[in-house]
């Protein structure tokens, strides 16, 4: 390349370390997503310990493996949140669902992590997860639209709620 | 026996004694026992703490140096196999077989590479080749802008940035975004990418350019030892606000894409696509690109240019897992000259099948037809392919 082209490399690289650094798509701190749904008064959380038979059905959700040994979840005994994460394309998604009942009220993505597909944060795509339950199958009642290029992205979304709704009605039974 | 009997009675009221004592002494006052409570209750919640500390262990892999490696480098990659009859002159293929491998360096210093063996087989006089298409380290500066330097794919039309076959229509690529845009498509530079807001997003890259006197596609250096004298610069804006919905355009500026063999041969690209695909199963692409060149290529002409059309629809099987999609497309290449293949008009159609969303069977029968000869020829395809 000519010299031009590495004096401008060059004064970007320089510009671009000399910016402060900041970690990729941080959206909203889950303290600040769980304060925001229960209106600055969070409960304490419960531990949800996944048994062999409860992740043979998640299993059955997710398609794969599901590691955690037990998860948190937020019961203000109106609502729940969770916060639950999955891999994209190569890289864990952190999101918070709110369930009441057997429907979704809401969906953040809190932490994205991916180098393509942040779309998925935006209300144009999680408004779609509004209201949105489980048929008998597992599946949602409805069709996401997807992001072009982020395939991956909303379909771990689309899991994710599916759990999430799962769950809302494990608990549900069980009490 | 009667010595016996009351030997045996003192026994008796000596240990009725004792256990009558004993009991007076164990029976615990509300303040014992509360104290008592408390102490149990601390040790409950350190077993609690315990058991916590422990899953949590186990969740994260136990720890350990190598683990904490592995959780910052992530492994995937594609492949494809392709079958081709119907002509007379049969092949089959395994085109192409990729891994990728990424490392964060840390929260906002990322690695990505892409290594591929096309064609199975690589080696002096082989089919095959061996080639590194993606090598390159990015930062973030904010959470919307990313500075990008390396070796990389540039950000051009559809299939040049998403190319896993489970992700498009037919068993081989398009022609358009093969021989138009030479997919794939990659250059060393550097360059910007981000989102100005919701779901508007740009690209610019100051890289490497082609050097070609014949065709374009023949003009990729792919970076090995690649000459550098005459840069490129491409800046693509991308919309994707609506569900389902991609529209993107970009364009290119190349300085000399004759390099050493040709001079004075500037060009410019334009490309433009739409991409759309309802939650109803209905989908449609379509793209456009095209050159605007100094000077003729021997093959191709300056002003060459290609466009497609491609309406989709995809379902599911019943209750499976099992996605289909059908699909029809019209393409349209014409490289400024006249004579065989300087004009095409090719259409295909055929299906997907998908057990699984990242693993794929297709099938393809296409008609291409040489507008200049007025002939035509058909060809079907079988293909499977998959990504992780």
């Amino acid at each position: 390349m000519t010299k031009l082209t590495l004096y401008i490399f060059l004064f970007l690289l320089t510009q671009s370390w000399s910016l402060h650094s900041y970690a990729k798509g941080t959206y909203l701190e889950p303290e600040k997503f769980l304060s925001d749904v229960f209106n600055n008064n969070p409960p304490n959380p419960k531990k949800l310990w996944l048994k062999k038979e409860l992740k043979k059905e998640i299993k059955k959700i997710l398609g794969d493996e599901f590691k955690p040994l037990r998860l948190r979840y937020w019961d203000d005994g109106s609502k729940k949140a969770w916060i639950l994460e999955r891999i994209g394309r190569d890289k864990p998604i952190t999101t918070g669902y709110v369930t009441s009942k057997g429907k979704i009220l809401d969906v953040k993505v809190l932490v994205f992590r991916e180098s393509r597909g942040w779309e998925v944060r935006y209300p144009f795509f999680t408004e779609q997860f509004a209201d949105a339950s489980l048929k008998a199958d597992t599946k949602l009642d409805r069709k996401i639209d997807g992001i072009s290029g982020a395939t991956l992205s909303v379909d771990a979304l689309i899991k994710l709620a599916r759990l999430a709704l799962f769950l809302d009605q494990y608990i549900d039974n069980k009490n | 026996m009667n010595t016996n009997n009351h030997i045996n009675r003192v026994i008796y009221m000596i240990l009725f004694m004792f256990f009558t004592v004993s009991a007076a002494k164990a029976a615990p006052t509300a303040e014992e026992m509360w104290q008592t409570i408390q102490e149990q209750q601390k040790v409950i919640e350190e077993l609690q703490e315990q058991l916590d500390a422990t899953a949590e262990a186990v969740e994260s892999g136990a720890g350990g140096a190598t683990g904490n490696w592995a959780d910052k480098t992530q492994m995937g990659g594609y492949g494809e196999l392709h079958y081709k009859f119907g002509d007379g002159t049969d092949q089959v293929d395994f085109h192409r077989y990729v891994l990728y491998i990424g490392h964060d360096y840390t929260d906002n210093i990322h690695f990505f590479s892409e290594w591929e063996l096309e064609h199975s087989l690589a080696g002096e006089g082989k089919e095959g080749e061996v080639e590194l298409e993606q090598a390159w380290i990015e930062i973030d500066l904010s959470e919307n802008h990313h500075f990008r330097a390396g070796l990389d794919i540039l950000p051009v039309g559809m299939l040049n940035v998403t190319h896993e076959p489970n992700t498009f229509y037919g068993v081989e690529r398009n022609e358009v975004e093969k021989r138009i845009i030479p997919s794939t498509w990659w250059e060393a530079g550097f360059g910007f990418n981000g989102e100005v807001a919701p779901g508007v997003n740009y690209d610019i890259v100051l890289h490497s350019g082609l050097e070609t006197s014949s065709n374009i596609r023949s003009g990729r250096q792919k970076v090995a030892e690649a000459n550098a004298e005459y840069p490129a610069a491409t800046g693509r804006l991308r919309y994707t606000g609506v569900p389902g919905l991609e529209l993107s355009a970009s364009y290119q500026f190349q300085s000399n894409i004759g390099g050493e063999l040709v001079s004075g041969n500037d060009a410019h690209l334009f490309t433009t696509h739409v991409d759309y695909k309802h939650s109803s199963g209905l989908g449609f692409r379509a793209l456009y690109a095209g050159w605007d060149m100094n000077k003729n290529l021997s093959a191709d002409g300056k002003d060459s240019e290609g466009w497609y059309v491609e309406p989709a629809y995809r379902w599911t099987v019943g209750n499976s897992n099992t996605d289909v999609g059908v699909y029809i497309r019209y393409e349209d290449i014409d490289r400024g000259f006249t004579g065989s293949r300087n004009e095409e008009e090719r259409t295909s159609t055929g299906f997907n099948i998908w057990p699984h969303p990242k693993v794929v069977f297709k099938g393809t029968f296409e008609s291409v037809k040489d507008v200049d000869d007025n002939t035509t020829t058909d060809n079907f395809y079988l293909g499977v392919g998959y990504s992780f």
